[in-house]
């Protein structure tokens, strides 16, 4: 690993450029054809350089969205909902059942540990009939709560931040105590600040898991108004019966890259300490 | 005992007390064995003995972070078994500082203050004060992290001080220094708790640290209080063979003897040592114990020793010999020109012999 050899240094940069070629391909089609106009797309081969057509597809995106389609704007906005309704929702859940576990010595403490750890085993797509019947029943289709609720209700990260609590030394629960601090006061003092960054990891994992997800909001929302980018996308494939508008599709894919994108950038040096960092 | 709850009552002299106090962990092993002892106001009492015997344990019981599961420990003449560690009015130290890493030093010294609910300009008065009772004025803005460890020591101590508690609480506190910063940090602590005249219970398992700053102290063995005394009386007069072994350095020699049926001699190999005065015990097996700095040379010496080792040490020599089988260390003033196969004559200072029963490890 540490040896400087020219040949083993030239093979690994190989490997490497060619693991960021695959992952760069796909990304680099998406803003070849989002540049084009429709014609072209539909021959072949297919472009691979980019056309002159890009800001006029964007002005036609973000202006007067794709036809048969919900604004762009719109859609964007309840995936951000979605997404950080999600974030939030499964941080706070996950934050306040991990404290319970590590910190309190209840009865049955293993077996709620043990129902969480069941959850895991049992994503939305799993329970997606029962899940919709709840939904529906209690009226929440076509809200914002049918669409996070469901998916908060899973206790993913608890473990992650188990592991975060454990690591913090037992010594500082008692200099808390000593210094007077009850059990809330030490876990809003000194846990959450402690541990911020394994929640910034967190956050930007949840983020993108919110804004990525596809089954579930196709299923409760039918409202236009509640849509959201990435479901959309797929249904902009099928709208009309005509050949699908694969530039305004592929511009569409590119605004929905945008948030996700900027999450990971904005918490880039949080995210690599929560993920490498074991000494709190 | 009144159940009173005013502090520092002085009808009540002493100002920590434990009485018949047990400890059994939940696995059912038992830590602590029934320890009763009285801290006077203002005494600083070290906990001293070998790692795993319980000094951490019998530490926080005082300061209410461990149950108490038998016996009762009264601080400043309140019980406090039921107490929170907070409502005990005590302030500790850590082993490893537990300094809150996201708190910069002034937040961290504030935040028990705060939490009493303390004004913020008499929360700043007190910060600053002890900041220059311990030179941390200029990194009162920096967080744990940036700081050295002998400063993150001090910080410990302050976030203690500053909350003026009734009894300050130290947990090897110097463990993790330096041995010279050990050395200085002894002091500064020492000063500084006969300045403020605050009760102390230090636990270490360094004896050389509990001799130089203990007023008084407790030796531990397996959760059971060896002896309790000043570092003189240890010294001088260790009750049982373990305390003996464990005070001083290097550590006291042991022979194994026999004590003749007239109680006036002990034997141990070919040397036969007269007894100033008539020893009686139930057997005649007898753990016979010297300092190695109660030894001179002397050619007419009743000991003969087989030199193995001399560590010069400049003011003094250290010499590790043999008699038959036993290992024998002496401490002589100055250059002793040994070497190893040399056979030394010596006498032992009549008036320092300690005799132990063998079995029993109880001073005769
Ligand atoms: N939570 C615990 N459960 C069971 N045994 C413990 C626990 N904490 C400490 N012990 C045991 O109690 C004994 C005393 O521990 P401790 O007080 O930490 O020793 P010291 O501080 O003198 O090194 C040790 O044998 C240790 O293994
Ligand atoms: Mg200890």
């Amino acid at each position: 690993m540490i040896e400087n050899r020219p040949v083993s240094t030239a093979i690994s940069h190989f490997v490497l450029l060619a693991g960021v070629a695959i992952v760069l391909f796909p990304i680099w089609i998406t803003i070849v054809a989002a540049s084009h106009d429709v014609a072209r797309l539909l021959e072949v081969p297919l472009p691979l350089g980019l056309g002159d057509q890009f800001f006029e597809n964007l002005k036609q995106v973000v202006g007067k969205g794709v036809e048969g389609s919900t604004p762009i704007g719109i859609m964007l906005f309840n995936s951000l909902v979605m997404a950080l309704m999600i974030a939030f929702g499964k941080i706070s859940i996950s934050l306040l059942s991990a404290y319970a576990i590590v910190y309190f010595d209840f009865r049955f403490r293993m077996l709620f540990f043990w129902m969480i750890f069941i959850t895991l085993m049992l994503p939305v797509e799993v329970r997606i009939l029962p899940t919709y019947e709840v939904v529906a029943k209690l009226g929440m289709l076509d809200t914002y709560w049918g669409l996070t609720i469901p998916l908060i209700a899973s206790a993913t990260a608890t473990f992650m931040f188990r592991q975060t609590f454990l690591s913090v030394p037992d010594e500082l629960l008692e200099a808390a105590r000593i210094d007077g601090a009850g059990p809330m006061q030490f876990f809003w003092d000194i846990l959450l600040p402690v541990s911020r960054t394994s929640i910034a990891a967190m956050f930007v994992i949840l983020f993108i898991y919110g804004w990525n997800q596809y089954l579930w909001p196709l299923l409760v929302t039918t409202d236009k108004n509640m849509m959201t980018i990435v479901m959309s996308i797929k249904n902009m494939m099928e709208a009309l019966e005509e050949t699908p508008k694969w530039h305004h599709i592929m511009m569409t894919a590119l605004l929905a890259m945008i948030p996700p994108v900027l999450v990971v950038i904005g918490m880039q040096k949080l995210f690599v300490k929560g993920l490498t960092e074991t000494e709190k | 005992m009144s159940d009173s709850s005013t502090k520092g009552s002085s009808q009540n002299p002493s100002h920590i007390r434990l009485k018949g106090v047990e400890k059994i962990y939940p696995n059912g092993y038992k830590a602590i064995h029934g320890i009763d002892m009285e801290i006077e106001e203002g005494e600083f009492v070290v906990l001293v003995g070998p790692s795993g015997c319980g000094k951490s344990t019998l530490l926080r019981m005082v300061a209410g972070l461990e149950d108490i599961t038998h016996g009762e420990v009264y601080i400043a003449g309140r019980k406090v078994n039921d107490l929170e560690p907070s409502q005990r009015d005590i302030a500790m130290v850590f082993q490893n500082y537990a300094l809150y890493p996201h708190m910069t030093v002034y937040k961290n010294m504030a935040y028990g203050l705060k939490n009493l609910g303390t004004p913020k300009d008499e929360i700043d008065k007190r910060v600053n004060e002890v900041a220059k009772l311990l030179e941390l004025e200029e990194l009162l803005n920096r967080r744990p992290k940036q700081l050295s460890g002998g400063q993150r020591q001090r910080v410990a101590m302050g976030r203690a001080i500053v909350r003026k508690p009734t009894a300050f609480l130290f947990d090897e506190p110097l463990s993790n220094l330096d041995a010279k910063l050990r050395v200085q940090m002894r002091l500064v602590i020492k000063n500084l708790q006969a300045r403020l005249g605050t009760t102390t219970l230090y636990v270490t398992h360094d004896q050389v640290e509990a001799m130089t700053m203990a007023d008084r102290l407790i030796v531990l063995k397996d959760g059971i209080a060896e002896q309790i005394g000043t570092p003189m009386e240890l010294y001088d007069r260790p009750e049982t063979q373990f305390v003996a072994g464990f005070i001083g350095s290097p550590a006291m020699n042991f022979i194994e003897a026999d004590l003749s049926d007239d109680g006036n001699t002990l034997q141990f190999g070919d040397t036969k040592l007269p007894l100033k005065e008539k020893l009686s015990n139930q057997t005649s097996k007898i753990t016979f114990g010297f300092r190695p700095e109660h030894v001179t040379l002397s050619d007419s010496g009743a000991m003969s020793l087989q030199v193995n080792l001399v560590e010069h040490l400049g003011a003094e020599s250290i010499i590790h010999a043999k008699l038959g089988d036993s290992p024998i260390t002496l401490r002589l003033n100055g250059h002793i020109d040994a070497k190893n196969g040399d056979t030394l004559k010596v006498d032992i200072d009549a008036d320092r012999y300690h005799f132990f029963d063998k079995n029993a490890g109880i001073r005769i």
